[in-house]
């Protein structure tokens, strides 16, 4: 999230906009974007319902056993089809920033 | 007389445990905020590498002259405890955490990404048209990267 933060400028030279989604309600986002400044978009799917639907619903999964999203990434064109997909297999490792600017080529 | 001198504190058995447990904490803490020591724990395995370093020359100065340093005993603990907290970290990072749901069903390259509208961090209603819509950098948006993220931190 942080390394998405660092390289958004990249990312919107681009035309590429970011949108961050989880279960965490709007306020445990607003407060995590003012305490580590990030700028981009952050959407709040309390029920899973969204998560749900793009079959990311890791059940039992957080701190205190909350059904929440697995980690993954999705760069859509702008006609909404899916042009780049990552599907973590351990969620410490997620995409780095380089990978997702290389991914924006998919695009072109 | 040099009998009565008491053996002097081992402080390199300490060292090692503190490190060991510097090691665990500041992956968490620390080292996951950069892609480049979370995605492969190397800056914490170093630190585990160097603690095992100090807790076996501890060990073996105890040994090899315990009329001079302590830790015949509580090093080999120490030692065994610095085990069980790499054990953990090896388990929590390289197996716990690839217990993952396949997503078998997740949208693959080349489908339409399904519609949602969500709520953004100030309250309102955002769509998944509104974001392949609304212009970034005052031009229209060549691409949406959706990044879904476990929460609760």
């Amino acid at each position: 999230m942080r390394g998405i933060q660092h390289h958004l400028t990249d990312l919107e030279a681009r035309g590429i906009r970011v949108a961050a989604i989880s279960v965490d309600p709007p306020e445990a986002s607003r407060n995590l974007r003012a305490k580590r400044g990030y700028t981009y978009t952050f959407l709040s799917d309390p029920d899973a319902a969204v998560i749900t639907r793009y079959d990311l619903l890791h059940l039992k999964a957080g701190p205190s056993e909350q059904d929440v999203a697995r980690p993954a990434e999705f760069l859509l064109d702008p006609g909404g089809t899916v042009r780049w997909v990552n599907l973590t297999e351990s969620y410490w490792i997620r995409a780095t920033p380089e990978q997702l600017l290389q991914a924006t080529n998919a695009l072109h | 007389m040099a009998t009565d001198a008491k053996p002097g504190w081992n402080w390199l058995l300490w060292a090692g445990f503190v490190l060991s447990v510097i090691a665990f904490l500041s992956y968490f803490a620390f080292f996951v905020e950069f892609p480049s020591t979370r995605n492969f724990p190397w800056a914490n395995l170093l630190l585990f590498a160097i603690a095992a370093g100090l807790l076996a020359a501890g060990i073996r100065r105890a040994f090899r002259r315990p009329q001079s340093y302590r830790g015949k005993i509580f090093g080999p603990i120490l030692a065994g405890l610095s085990t069980l907290i790499l054990g953990f970290f090896v388990f929590a990072i390289f197996v716990a955490a690839r217990h993952l749901p396949s997503s078998a069903a997740a949208p693959r390259v080349g489908a339409r990404a399904p519609d949602f509208t969500l709520t953004d961090s100030d309250n309102r209603p955002v769509s998944l048209a509104n974001l392949l819509t609304g212009p970034v950098g005052g031009a229209a948006p060549k691409g949406v990267m959706l990044v879904f993220y476990r929460g609760y931190w």
